[in-house]
């Protein structure tokens, strides 16, 4: 509050929505640097000989194929295919695991996992004890690498490779090369007491370089732009993960995990809906829940919509009927029937140079 | 603190009203209306010639993160429209009392302006007093 941040109130947690205009801070991660405060996200803790069990059955992605530090993205799916959460997990070793839920899933996903505990694991619910920043934007190793309260991993986090961490001591669990804005960037771990000094750490450290805070609605235009999938937009507990571009995290050749029968008979059979991006061809925002019409028929709906700052344009994902997907496609706004041209998804890679 | 100007009247939905001599108003968001929209990214305004009706929409605002109606706060004929809007909507953003004007009218009724609120209570109603 004492940048003068607008606040929202988000899964119980008083949020950063902006603090100086959302297109400014926008451009700042894309050009230079922005520092995000997301410690609403949980983190749920899987300890003992059964964790590995435990979370490959909950996860369609692989979590037998991580090394210790490195991190998998992952839905969690229910028993029809749909999708309970997408979630990071972090391998510190064999026995120990960090899952990061969505804030607005933490609970959920806590009573889900519960309910799927293999013999020999240990969950712990450590959501209020971790605090998380994210650091993204071209210039943000250089900025880490000056970081006074991180200098002691400063030399490992720099030869990171994407999805993979350097384990912490004391306040900080751990920096990992992740992120969700598609420019370089880190994410880091540490005790809510050592949150705020950090921030400032690292504001201080990166001013020149062009660092400032960016808040939760830069976050999603960043992600927008280049394809990543918003929970409770683009994923929900109705949409199985091969529907929303997410096929390459479902991996059939696991003998099991929740929800495989009915992505496998999905897989067969050819999924009924499809996410698809799309530009609007007059000057409105096709919004979250507007219809999408195929030549006058129902066709789908949007799942996220917005002005793409850096591509300067109006686009939107939705969710259509697979048979609609090459028709016409119209959005509904505000009783008009507005036309929209298919774009090839993500919009950062097909609409960049054009 | 937003900027309320004295001489303006305003809606309850933050739109302002300046009376000109001749009969004419200029219409447009105010300064705290811009700032809870944020980045403003496209503006659909009437055309020369149509007519306002007081209270009842004429347009709307698209900001990045929302969507917000236009209610005209008189009746009158459009006499001119900011057409700078169509490729500088943020004008709104960084001058919503001049440069980001929206519409001038010729009124209908200037009594209608005597519905509005004063700056003194568009002030109390956004929670602002002087």
């Amino acid at each position: 509050m004492q940048l003068g941040a607008r606040m929202v109130d988000f899964a119980g947690w008083s949020m950063p929505l902006q603090y100086d205009g959302l297109i400014k801070e926008h451009e700042r991660v894309r050009s230079a640097a922005g520092l995000f405060d997301v410690s609403h996200m949980g983190e749920l803790f899987f300890h003992g000989s059964g964790a590995l069990a435990t979370l490959d059955n909950l996860a369609t992605n692989d979590v037998g194929a991580l090394t210790d530090g490195q991190v998998l993205y992952t839905p969690l799916c229910n028993d029809a295919g749909g999708v309970r959460d997408d979630v990071l997990v972090y391998r510190m070793d064999a026995a120990h695991f960090m899952m990061v839920t969505n804030a607005a899933n933490t609970a959920k996903i806590l009573a889900w996992s519960r309910q799927h505990l293999q013999p020999g694991t240990q969950l712990e619910d450590g959501s209020e004890d971790v605090a998380l920043l994210a650091l993204q934007g071209p210039r943000s190793s250089e900025i880490l690498r000056r970081s006074r309260l991180l200098a002691p991993w400063a030399q490992r986090v720099g030869g990171l490779a994407y999805y993979h961490f350097v384990p912490g001591a004391e306040d900080v669990l751990c920096v990992s090369r992740t992120g969700y804005t598609g420019e370089a960037g880190y994410e880091i771990y540490v005790r809510p007491r050592l949150a705020g000094d950090l921030w400032d750490d690292l504001c201080t450290q990166g001013r020149d370089l062009g660092l400032g805070p960016a808040g939760l609605g830069a976050r999603d235009t960043l992600r927008f732009e280049v394809g990543f999938c918003l929970y409770g937009n683009e994923l929900t507990e109705d949409a199985s993960p091969l529907e929303t571009g997410l096929s390459w995290t479902v991996k059939m050749n696991k003998p099991r995990f929740i929800g495989r029968e009915a992505l496998a008979l999905h897989r067969q059979q050819g999924v009924p809906r499809q996410l698809i991006g799309f530009e609007m061809e007059d000057r409105v925002i096709a919004r979250h829940g507007f219809e999408v019409t195929a030549d006058g028929r129902a066709a789908g709906v949007v799942t996220s919509g917005t002005f793409a700052p850096t591509l300067g344009r109006s686009l939107g994902l939705a969710l259509v009927q697979r048979a609609d997907a090459a028709a016409r496609l119209h959005v509904v706004v505000r009783g008009r029937d507005v036309p929209a041209r298919r774009v090839a998804l993500p919009f950062r890679a097909s609409l960049a140079n054009t | 603190m937003p900027y309320i100007p004295r001489q303006l009247r305003y809606t309850q939905e933050h739109e302002w009203v300046s009376l000109e001599e001749d009969g004419m108003a200029t219409i447009g968001i105010s300064d705290f209306a811009q700032g809870e929209l944020g980045d403003i990214v496209f503006v659909e305004l009437p055309q020369e010639g149509d007519k306002l009706v007081q209270m009842e929409s004429f347009g709307s605002i698209e900001a990045v993160k929302t969507v917000s109606d236009l209610f005209a706060p008189v009746s009158g004929d459009v006499v001119a429209v900011n057409h700078q809007l169509v490729d500088a909507p943020m004008l709104i953003n960084d001058s919503p009392y001049d440069d980001g004007w929206l519409v001038k009218v010729r009124l209908h009724d200037p009594r209608e302006l005597e519905r509005l609120l004063t700056a003194e209570q568009y002030g109390e109603q956004i929670g602002q007093s002087d």
